[in-house]
């Protein structure tokens, strides 16, 4: 009977995958709600578990290692994060953002050459000396997912990536913590500032759950710009900043 | 049909990371630069021109939507299938890139929002 279990999930490793993931988020969502009062969004908790399980399990590619989670890695792998990243830019349309005049721009561009600034500087700082690896982490401290874009794309080591991951996820967290109470001192009221916001800490799950904390009827503004700045992260991580790195060291 | 989405979704992903690996090969790195990005400019243009054209009707739009929607629990087994024990010995060194990297961000929309409120007040 167990035997027949284990074989079944094995032999269908993605639709465990989507079980185990799914109850993952149903969790954190119960987490968000009564543990945290909405404060911190269900979303940061569940990558938060995500981690965790892969840290208790231990292998270098977590919990994908264990053969009844093999699907995990999978659902995680880099084909179908890719797929999902690129369909979020469905709706978005470039006329709405231009709209919003070059501040937009201006903020979108200084957010990110501040993440990759700040991120490697502090990768310099531990001992880091490396272009790539330099390159990667100040990507996470962009967001989450450009940090594994950009070291997928250079080849950075798993520890690397798994570093890059976990700074985007306390960039997330703190912006949803920080936000509604930082939002008077930095001016955040109107919807210009809204998005001026999202393009400059660029991390979706953490703009919008901060701007829902702060005022719900900012968050399209901010979720806005923010859509933009992975996909330029993206674009920019693996060939500009990568360069600036290489030419710096 | 649903499928026409999810496959225009693919090409467009299959087209940026192509383009990625070519621009790459041509600057002498092996590897794939700005991909995933360049494949989000396609979607963007391509549903705009269907759209255009009349050719985006609600099932198409749901083959691409709901990879969108898949997003975060996609990125949780991600983060699922990582060797975070590895990364746990630099650990305190992410909470630093993470923590330096808001707080400059922070400080900047702030000066951003001064400055852009001042010309031209919204």
């Amino acid at each position: 009977m167990t035997e027949l279990a284990r074989q079944t999930l094995t032999a269908n490793g993605l639709l465990a995958a989507f079980v185990v993931v799914g109850g993952a988020m149903l969790v954190s969502s119960w987490v968000s709600r009564w543990c945290t009062r909405g404060r911190v969004h269900p979303s940061a908790i569940a990558i938060l578990l995500g981690l965790a399980a892969a840290a208790v399990a231990g292998g270098p590619r977590g919990v994908a290692d264990l053969p009844l989670l093999s699907g995990v890695g999978v659902l995680g792998g880099a084909m179908l994060r890719d797929l999902a990243i690129v369909a979020t830019a469905f709706g978005v349309r470039p006329q709405e953002f231009a709209r919003s005049g070059a501040v937009g721009v201006v903020s979108l561009l200084t957010g990110l050459c501040v993440a990759f600034l700040m991120g490697g500087m502090t990768a310099w700082a531990c001992g880091y000396r490396d272009a790539v690896s330099i390159t990667t982490i100040g990507a996470g401290a962009a967001t989450y997912i450009v940090g594994p874009v950009t070291g997928t794309a250079l080849g950075a080591s798993s520890e690397v990536v798994a570093l890059s991951i976990a700074a985007g996820l306390v960039k997330a967290i703190a912006v949803m913590v920080v936000t509604p109470f930082a939002a008077p001192v930095i001016g955040l009221r109107t919807p210009r500032s809204a998005m001026i916001f999202g393009g400059m800490l660029g991390t979706t799950s953490g703009v919008m759950a901060g701007l829902a904390a702060t005022d719900q009827t900012l968050v399209p503004y901010g979720a806005m710009t923010a859509t933009f700045y992975t996909g330029l992260g993206c674009l920019l991580g693996p060939s500009v900043f990568f360069m600036i790195a290489r030419g710096l060291l | 049909m649903t499928i026409h989405g999810t496959a225009l979704l693919s090409l467009c992903l299959l087209a940026g990371l192509t383009a990625g690996r070519l621009l790459g090969a041509s600057l002498g790195i092996d590897a794939d630069i700005g991909g995933v990005g360049i494949a989000m400019l396609l979607l963007i243009g391509g549903c705009q021109l269907l759209e255009r054209h009349g050719l985006l009707p609600p099932p198409v739009g749901h083959g691409v939507t709901y990879w969108g929607q898949m997003y975060v629990p996609i990125v949780v087994a991600m983060a699922a299938s990582q060797n975070v024990r590895g990364a746990v010995a630099g650990g305190w060194m992410a909470v630093a890139a993470g923590l330096v990297a808001t707080a400059a961000a922070f400080v900047l929309v702030g000066v951003l929002v001064r400055w852009a409120s001042g010309p031209e007040p919204s």
